[in-house]
């Protein structure tokens, strides 16, 4: 098989000796800080840094006897559905290598489908775990918000984002995500739902009784292999005894721009921090100087080291979210977009008061082949369609292989109501 | 995703805003950012016609006692930083 470019740093970082993860090998999306090993984000701007501590998932898979074997590739600081922003080179999809493996937690998705790591750690802003994990052919978990720390995981868009679990099976992604899940005096926006969760024995399969709802929005417009894959494993999970209704949400049309709107502004916000002064590109190295003296004041040397360190499409959101929070701007995007938030958490409330589970395909369209996307950004945000509801929803989605379309794997994805991670997998472990 | 009512995105807003960002860009990437940024932009735009919907965000202020605990030690809290001077963070002048 070709060289995947799945790791961006391949080091081992062993675990306790025994513990629910003990002989297992993890792969750790690169955003995620491991201390004493280099956590790059994909970005030049971090290349060569090193966390002086351990985010708490990874302290939490050290304890649980797990082996770190690499930090995985991914979309620079997140921002892509294809992995092909990285700095580090794009990440090669293992099921067919002239196509993308999705993203941005593309490297981990890649090293779960390929073997080369049993298990990922990857983080989902947008869909982030759960793209790349459809467009793999593997398990791929979003939590619900405030479940898994984000202490360590270096920020994009606070509000949206959660680390996640990807397996190869929905058992194994439960039992993952049983280990990373609970509550953190770290980060506040932690809850204790997760705390002594036992997820992975929910995936017994039995969905009778269970009723599955499906938004027509998000099923209309998909591709048309795609489409006929969902309906066939709707039709399986019906022949398992659960029931299928069909839930409306209008709402969902206007969560790519409310999505984008948010996720830019934060991230513009969030990006701030790296100026290069206190880790990352100096405006010395930057702007190739003898000194810092030579770099002009620290607006010219931050927006030196900040155009040689960005890539495109960093700079793309970071542009469009400051234009987004200026003067005359905010109310007309960003105050819309909490309007839309709203609107959208109302919807979902409304269609998992009629369904237990929700349903949809995850990607609305087959992996892309490499270099499909980049010259048109819009187009690869339309793609998120049917991920980023869930996290402006702060609810928990999953990715299940649902079968193929043209010989690639479609991915379904399960939406639980808040906490409903039990549910989600119970129901994803049906199709397996 | 929208009609003729898209906003103009000039070269000199991309300016005026990679400016705000404190990020340079060559006039290639201006050129190109407007463009792509007139797309986005009027996606943004259909927000207007979201309605407004009663919401109580149930956000709560998180408090804790302010504690004395172990943080990173001076050493390591500039190992990754290329510039220091005597244990200190060295920074460009301020103008």
């Amino acid at each position: 098989m070709a060289e995947l470019n799945a790791y961006i740093t391949e080091e081992r970082i062993d675990g306790a000796d025994d513990g629910p993860l003990a002989g297992k090998t993890v792969a750790v999306k690169d955003n995620i800080s491991t201390e004493g090993v280099a956590t790059t984000c994909g970005s030049k701007m971090l290349e060569g840094y090193v966390p002086p501590y351990d985010a708490t998932v990874v302290e939490r898979l050290k304890d649980a006897g797990a082996t770190i074997n690499g930090k995985a590739n991914m979309d620079e600081f997140g921002m892509g559905t294809t992995t092909e922003t990285s700095h580090f080179g794009a990440t090669l999809n293992p099921v067919d290598t002239d196509r993308v493996p999705g993203g941005s937690s593309g490297g981990s998705a890649a090293a779960v489908a390929a073997g080369e790591a049993d298990l990922a750690l990857g983080s989902d802003t947008g869909g982030s775990v759960r793209a790349p994990a459809a467009f793999c052919g593997v398990v791929g978990i979003k939590p619900t918000y405030g479940l898994v720390s984000r202490y360590g995981l270096v920020a994009y868009a606070n509000s949206l984002e959660q680390i996640g679990p990807i397996a190869p099976t929905v058992e194994a992604a439960a039992g993952l995500l049983d280990v990373i899940a609970g509550s953190d005096p770290r980060d506040a926006t932690t809850v204790d739902e997760g705390d002594d969760s036992n997820y992975a024995a929910a995936a017994d399969g039995d969905v009778d009784g269970m009723t599955i709802g499906v938004p027509v929005e998000l099923v209309e417009g998909a591709d048309e292999g795609v489409v006929e894959t969902f309906w066939d494993a709707i039709d399986e999970l019906e022949d398992q005894g659960a029931e299928y209704v069909e839930v409306s949400m209008p709402s969902v049309e206007k969560a790519v721009a409310a999505y984008y709107v948010i996720a830019m502004s934060e991230a513009s916000s969030n990006l701030a921090r790296f100026d290069g002064t206190r880790y990352g590109l100096n405006a010395v190295e930057a702007g190739d100087y003898d000194d810092l003296s030579e770099a002009g004041n620290w607006n010219e040397a931050f927006a030196t080291a900040r155009e040689e360190g960005f890539g495109p499409e960093v700079k793309r959101r970071i542009l469009l979210g400051t234009f987004a929070l200026s003067a005359g701007y905010h109310d007309r995007y960003y105050g819309k977009a909490q309007d839309a938030r709203a609107w959208i958490k109302q919807d979902f409330d409304e269609s998992l008061d009629e369904a237990d589970v929700l349903a949809s395909p995850t990607m609305p369209v087959p992996p892309f082949e490499l270099g499909e996307g980049l010259e048109d950004p819009r187009t690869m945000y339309l793609a998120d369609a049917n991920t980023v509801p869930v996290n402006l929803a702060d609810l928990p989605a999953i990715s299940v292989p649902a079968g193929e379309a043209d010989g690639l794997p479609v991915g379904l994805q399960f939406i639980g109501p808040k906490y409903g991670e039990e549910t989600i997998v119970r129901a994803a472990s049906a199709l397996e | 995703m929208s009609d003729g009512d898209e906003p103009a995105v000039s070269a000199d807003e991309v300016r005026r805003v990679a400016d705000l960002a404190r990020v340079d860009l060559n006039d290639e990437e201006v050129e190109q950012f407007a463009e792509q940024f007139e797309a986005v932009l009027a996606d943004f735009e259909t927000l207007d016609e979201v309605p407004e919907v009663e919401s109580e965000p149930d956000l709560v202020n998180v408090m804790r006692a302010d504690e004395i605990e172990d943080g990173l030690t001076q050493e390591e809290a500039l190992s990754n930083a290329s510039e220091t001077e005597d244990g200190y963070f060295k920074g460009p002048r301020v103008s």
